[in-house]
């Protein structure tokens, strides 16, 4: 399966600071009630952005400029909680196509880079940096390159990380695991039949 | 080479080496509900593909359900849409799904060791982060995104890098009223929410092979909690012995040979580990939370901290949480009123957990005014409860005794919290609005202490409340 190459994201940057934001921050439980991802993106975030009667609160997300941002800037422990896939869809089809964070929990990090969201990370010196950088530059660029696994904002460059095998399948185009997995149909067959329990 | 029982089910699962460096590893069961499977279904029907082992792969349903009406069409026409899509998706690939008419549906990470499914030495893997319960059987099984979902159903297989290992070693005997609940949140406690990144937690030591395979459930439930992806403990005896006689357990002449070799995938003694913790089970108290994460927990009998006392990275978490919780630095949380009480959840809804609850309930009241209810984990659960007479003592107790599901776990049925109500729970996860209501609260701790709290109205200390010594 060809896919785009993902290999730098630029663009204008929104910082949503905390540590262990949870998934269940991110989309809460009842817009899990779907059997399609559509129409996830506007509610990111939803019980942060808006009081229970619908009032839009102060929230980095809801300022009028919010959805042309790219990326997303947050603290440590990104996305813990529970797998649902849709909290990377949401934040996704919201417009970030790129996360900054101190740490990401693991199923996150692999359900994002699984749809081409790629997660990096910085150091904490450098995060707290860019946040601050962020914040006071709503309009500014902002910059991931994959390839030489940086950051760039305001003219600093900091090292960015990202363990190498997701970030090889995004610069190569591969981060959709299936055409992979089919190749290896055959293999596959061989080793169901060396395990009792499913043959 | 002596290996780990993570590197044995690894090793015997390993397709081949992908292009980036991954494995391609082979998921010999893949159990399915409905919240994160419609869209997986609609990919690889986009894609043209078909479900490779469709006989590997079974169905729950348990998110959506309503605990106290079965009656459909449900009330919530969006719930009644999922359980259709998945009735469907499993009649058209041709695949086992426990409906609410089986008498076995129920939380799938409860119908898979009910039924025999759960076994160890094998791959599991299901769109559900909890799904690290099943280690308690010696299986490594994976918590995985939709994305994977569709991966396992049209391949049987994920591309995955193998975790560490670390075991945590637990010796020694539990005070009384000390639960397998109190080990995982001291657990994530000592080590934080986010300790277990890049691990797989092997749980052992005398105080795990004297637990029975519900309390090992109970811990290993929690391990996502703790940041780890798996946990599990070593198959023995008592493995193989639950395991004997369910529906999908081997049969007769196959059953030995089975045991053997469900026995061969234990640690080798002598095996490495990237790390090692150990534990004195004497050292553990009834443990609750405080806070908006799971490793916000103290004693029952400790002061909440102080922020000022705490390292930089969680000062700024716990005043958070301070602020969400309505609670305040320095002060007990014993007394710490409460609105629900709510018992069940693939943490604590198993019929152990009924069972040890009802046994200290008998002859006790609901605190009045206060909402107290019981929601058993699987349809055989609650049947069960009923055959003993326990439903009755949660009844008489002024319990509302319902049907099997997920409930006010994370409340995507009807059962919610309603405003800021704080609810003792024995589920597994106390973020903001978590139990249905943004500003609703949630104090995490063992079924006993959500008795406990029940009867006297606030966070108690179940041991002085029911006279355990
Ligand atoms: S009981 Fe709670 S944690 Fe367990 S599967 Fe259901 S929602 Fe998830």
């Amino acid at each position: 399966m060809s896919l785009a190459k993902i290999t730098r994201i630029p663009g204008r940057a929104l910082a949503v600071p905390g540590d262990d934001i949870d998934t269940d921050r991110i989309i809460p439980a009842r817009f899990l009630r779907c059997v399609t991802f559509d129409g996830l993106g506007e509610h990111a975030f939803r019980d942060e952005r808006f009081t229970p009667e619908g009032v839009a609160r102060e929230h980095p997300m809801n300022r009028p400029d919010a959805r042309e941002a790219s990326i997303l800037v947050s603290g440590q422990n990104f996305g813990c909680g529970s797998s649902r896939e849709h909290a990377p869809q949401s934040l996704w089809r919201f417009g970030f196509k790129a996360i900054i964070a101190g740490s990401f929990a693991e199923i996150f990090f692999g359900n994002s880079t699984g749809i081409g969201v790629p997660c990096v990370t910085l150091g904490p010196g450098d995060l707290a940096a860019l946040t601050a950088w962020v914040q006071a530059n709503p309009a500014g660029e902002v910059a991931v390159d994959l390839e030489a696994m940086t950051v760039s904002a305001g003219g600093k460059v900091m090292r960015a990380a990202m363990p190498d095998s997701a970030r090889s399948s995004l610069t190569a185009g591969k981060w959709d695991s299936i055409a992979d997995l089919l190749e290896g149909g055959a293999e596959t067959g061989r080793v169901a039949k060396t395990l009792p329990y499913v043959a | 080479m002596a290996k780990t029982l993570f590197q044995k089910v690894w090793d015997a699962h390993a397709v081949r080496l992908l292009p980036n460096g991954q494995t391609q590893l082979f998921i010999g069961t893949h159990l399915i509900h409905e919240v994160t499977s419609p869209q997986a279904f609609g990919m690889i029907r986009d894609l043209g593909l078909k479900v490779r082992y469709p006989h590997r792969t079974f169905a729950t349903v348990d998110h959506i359900v309503p605990t106290n009406e079965l009656r459909e069409p449900y009330s919530d026409p969006i719930a009644q849409e999922m359980i259709e899509a998945l009735r469907k998706n499993t009649r058209d690939h041709g695949i086992r799904f426990f409906d609410t008419n089986t008498g076995a549906q129920g939380i799938v990470h409860m119908v898979g060791p009910e039924q025999g499914i759960t076994q160890p030495g094998t791959t599991i893997a299901c769109g559900d982060s909890h799904t690290a319960t099943h280690g308690a059987f010696g299986a490594i099984a994976f918590g995985i995104g939709t994305t994977q979902v569709r991966d396992v159903l049209a391949t049987q297989t994920l591309a995955l890098s193998p975790l560490k290992v670390r075991r945590i070693e637990v010796n020694g005997a539990l005070a009384p009223g000390v639960y397998a609940k109190d080990v995982i949140l001291h657990i994530i406690r000592l080590l934080g929410v986010n300790g277990g990144l890049g691990y797989a937690y092997e749980y052992a030591g005398s105080t795990f092979d004297n637990f029975s395979l519900e309390e090992r459930m109970t811990v290993c439930n929690m391990s996502i909690e703790g940041g780890a992806r798996c946990g599990y403990v070593n198959p023995d005896q008592k493995t193989f012995d639950y395991l004997k006689g369910r529906p999908h357990a081997p049969k007769a002449a196959e059953w030995d040979a089975a045991v053997a070799r469900w026995r061969s995938f234990a640690s080798d003694p002598g095996c490495a580990y990237d790390d090692i913790v150990r534990i004195d089970a004497a050292s553990i108290r009834p443990t609750v939370t405080w806070g908006i994460t799971p490793g916000q927990a103290i004693f029952i009998d400790e002061a909440m901290p102080v922020p000022a006392t705490l390292k930089d990275g969680d000062r700024a978490t716990a005043e958070e949480a301070y602020r969400h919780m309505k609670l305040a630095p320095g002060l007990p949380i014993k007394g710490t009123k409460v609105d629900v009480a709510f018992l069940g959840s693939c943490t604590n809804g198993r019929i152990s957990d009924l069972r040890e609850v009802a046994r200290h309930l008998k002859g006790r009241k609901v605190k009045a005014g206060l909402k107290a209810i019981v929601v058993p984990g699987s349809q055989i659960t609650a049947a069960q409860a009923e055959k003993e007479g326990l439903a009755e003592v949660f009844r008489d107790a002024g319990f509302e005794w319902r049907g099997a599901g997920c409930s006010m776990c994370l409340a995507m049925n009807p059962d919610k919290l309603v405003g800021d109500q704080l609810c003792a729970s024995s589920s597994n996860r106390n973020f903001k609005g978590r139990q249905g209501s943004i500003t609703g609260r949630t104090v995490l701790m063992s079924p006993l202490m959500v008795a406990a709290a029940a009867i006297t109205g606030e966070v108690a200390d179940a041991r002085e409340v029911f006279g355990i010594r």
